[in-house]
């Protein structure tokens, strides 16, 4: 048991695997015109901004590279900065507890929960939580968990899943909202308009109720410094600070990879995180507690779930930097029109191509790491320097490998790939080959492209068109010249 | 299992999971035969950012108010002796009467509220919500990021009371103010819970349209003393 490098995310349970393969669900995703209108404008306004507070800054590249470095760090003594953040909440009264995935997180959050008698729970939006599925689980207990990030109210009231790390409801427009509140919230006021300030009026008069009396909160945490205990979450609306706050218990769901090293950290994260997540120079409202604070009872579950396994792959490992900024989501060509569901997992674009199939690994989420242009925007604008593009590729051959040792015979693309590499050693052989594509012409004769090649190569165009091959090829061409 | 049981193997089990982790090298087995643990890499972590004590620019007062403007704060200017007159004067503006008061608030600024309600003994959450503004210290600004922090000790009080109202009248005293995140870093003791504001609450989630005042203070309200 122990000695093991690591165990992935167990099936069964939370959001990290879709029903439909990345390709058949991007498919359905881009006949969506309207979806698409709305994540372009989003994802262009939000790149824009992102670009002129970066810019503001003449020590972004040597701040990005300090982020890295200091995770990197981490990673390297990953066990020694979980015990000594323990050892520091613990001192200042809160309770660690250690969840080695997500059943056991939500059964010790559930247990929690139960134990004070409370029936319904405030939640702060995490990704942490949103993974594990601890609302289902909640659920199942008879606890009713009240998500009060304004995104993620319009997503649970619509019976949705988010589809953005941000700005979960992006795929959301006003109108839409406006009916979900009037159909979901028995308080709403049956005149509400499709103003954004009405809608989040009305939000926050049914989300006053719920902070002032609830006895329970969830939360996650962005940051977590082992030096001294101190936890960090960074919000806009005050929801955050409202359920760290009021409620008499605080449970806080956190990755073991969120720890930082020292306060001092702060000052790289603090910089980066704002500027390239909603391109701001600051977000309105950073929180920061250590142990239990004003009586509060507090409760920090560390957890698993994959990330160990993921810790245990030396060219995949780094996707543990990522510290939930969305950046990369905003600039990629792929995301951008598809959007975030077609991924399947509370993690999507460029990160969750990477992160989520060494969560749960590869053989439950195969195609992900194909859902890439490898084009390296992400990277680019990535603060803590991530190289998604050298991992996906990374992460392709581990899909091949783990194809190709569960069967015996060669894959098609294996098949495929030896019967061009014969094709082009021989020139004979090779020109006689582009000759011949020529008689492809006629299947794109309709479109002047095509859409479906004959098996085995329609797998290739099955999420693909190929584009109609030219009367004449370039070496015909100038032989002929 | 108990709890505590269940939690002490889970907690060891996830440490062995890092340690045999780390132990892994390309293309080796997780075996018996996997490679012996090498000592994990030594990171240096390059700081040649700009780091506490950077140069400033300008007058940080001036950038400062530029940056909490920008967020949509309402900011005034007042000499440090001329602090009860500018606190009557916004909160007569703003037509705010009933302000919440922290313990540890210098005498002559409670002396210019129309009608003060100290938190001694504590304000129940009615009573936070009927208020019109709650007014307190700052531990530190931060210049270049138009940030206020409050690390809630004296001046500053618990953190529902500088959250429940509807409005916050923050007041900056000379030698606060610092140039940019690093300094603040440097400054603040992470012990004590703090809380950083930048501008009123705010979202962003409906179109992306920028919507101020969700759920904490829908007006931030910040007078700069100058020494």
């Amino acid at each position: 048991m122990t000695g093991a490098a690591g165990a992935n995310a167990p099936r069964g349970v939370g959001h990290l695997r879709g029903d439909t393969p990345f390709p058949a669900a991007a498919e359905r995703a881009l006949t969506d015109a309207q979806l698409r209108r709305n994540l372009l404008r989003a994802t262009s306004t939000i790149q824009a901004k992102r670009a002129q507070a970066v810019a503001e800054l003449d020590d972004w590249q040597q701040l990005r590279a300090a982020g890295a470095a200091i995770k990197d760090a981490v990673l390297a003594h990953l066990d020694d900065y979980l015990l000594q953040l323990e050892e520091q909440v613990t001192a200042r009264g809160g309770t660690v507890h250690w969840a080695r995935d997500a059943n056991e997180a939500n059964r010790i959050v559930t247990g929690l929960v139960a134990a004070t008698g409370a029936a319904e729970v405030v939640k702060v939006k995490s990704m942490a939580t949103q993974e594990i599925g601890l609302n289902e689980a909640l659920a199942a207990a008879g606890i009713g968990a009240v998500e009060t990030d304004l995104a993620e109210l319009i997503v649970q009231l619509g019976h949705d899943w988010p589809s953005h790390i941000l700005v979960p409801a992006i795929h959301r427009n006003r109108t839409e909202i406006r009916d979900i509140f009037l159909r979901e919230m028995p308080d709403a006021d049956p005149a509400l308009t499709d103003d954004p300030a009405a809608l989040a009026e009305a939000a926050r008069r049914h989300l006053r109720r719920k902070f002032l009396t609830a006895r329970v909160a969830v939360s996650g945490a962005n940051f977590a410094v082992a030096e001294t205990g101190t936890l960090v979450v960074v919000e806009s609306e005050g929801n955050g600070r409202m359920c760290l706050t009021l409620p008499p218990t605080l449970i806080t769901v956190m990755g073991i990879e969120k720890v930082v090293p020292a306060w001092r950290d702060m000052e790289v994260f603090l910089q980066l995180l704002p500027r390239s997540s909603t391109a701001e120079r600051m977000n309105p409202y950073t929180s920061t507690w250590t142990g239990s604070v004003e009586g509060q009872d507090f409760h920090l579950v560390l957890l698993d779930n994959g990330r160990t396994a993921t810790l245990a792959d030396p060219a995949g490992r780094s996707a543990l930097r990522c510290i939930r900024c969305s950046a990369c989501l905003n600039v990629c060509p792929v995301y951008q029109r598809t959007g975030g569901h077609a991924y399947g997992s509370v993690y999507p674009g460029p990160i969750g191509a990477v992160l989520t199939p060494q969560l749960t690994g590869v053989a439950d989420n195969p195609t992900l790491p194909f859902a890439s242009t490898l084009c390296g925007a992400c990277y680019d604008v990535c603060p803590v320097a991530i190289d998604i593009p050298s991992m996906l590729v990374h992460l392709r051959s581990r899909v091949i490998a783990d194809k190709a040792a569960g069967r015996r015979a060669p894959t098609a693309e294996a098949a495929a790939m030896a019967g061009l590499a014969w094709t082009m050693r021989s020139r004979r052989r090779w020109t006689w080959a582009l000759r011949a594509v020529r008689l492809g012409r006629v299947l794109g004769w309709r479109q002047d492209r095509i859409t479906r090649l004959p098996a085995p190569m329609s797998a290739w165009t099955a999420s693909r068109d190929v584009p109609r091959p030219p009367r004449q090829s370039f070496r015909d061409w100038w032989a002929r010249r | 299992m108990s709890d505590a049981a269940a939690s002490s193997a889970a907690r060891a089990e996830i440490l062995a999971r890092i340690r045999a982790a780390r132990s892994v090298v390309p293309s080796a087995g997780t075996g018996p035969s996997a490679v012996t643990e090498p000592e994990p890499p030594v990171v240096t972590v390059p700081r040649d950012y700009r780091g506490p004590g950077a140069a400033a620019g300008a007058s940080l007062a001036d950038l400062l108010a530029d940056r909490l403007a920008d967020y949509g704060a309402l900011v005034r200017r007042s000499p440090a002796a001329g602090a009860p007159a500018a606190i009557a004067a916004v909160l007569r503006e703003r037509a705010a009467r009933r302000v919440a008061v922290p313990a540890g608030l210098p005498a002559d600024w409670i002396a210019a509220l129309p009608e003060p309600w100290p938190d001694q003994p504590r304000l129940d959450i009615a009573e936070l919500a009927a208020v019109d503004a709650v007014i307190t210290s700052v531990t530190v600004a931060i210049a270049q990021t138009g940030t206020l922090v409050l690390d809630h000790g004296p001046g500053q009080g618990r953190r529902e009371l500088t959250l429940v109202p509807d409005a916050h009248l923050a007041l900056v005293t000379p030698g606060r103010i610092v140039a940019a995140v690093p300094d603040a870093v440097a400054a603040l003791d992470a012990r004590s819970p703090l809380t950083w504001i930048s501008g009123p609450s705010a979202t962003s989630d409906i179109e992306l349209n920028r919507v101020q005042g969700m759920h904490g203070p829908r007006t931030l309200i910040v007078i700069i003393l100058d020494g």
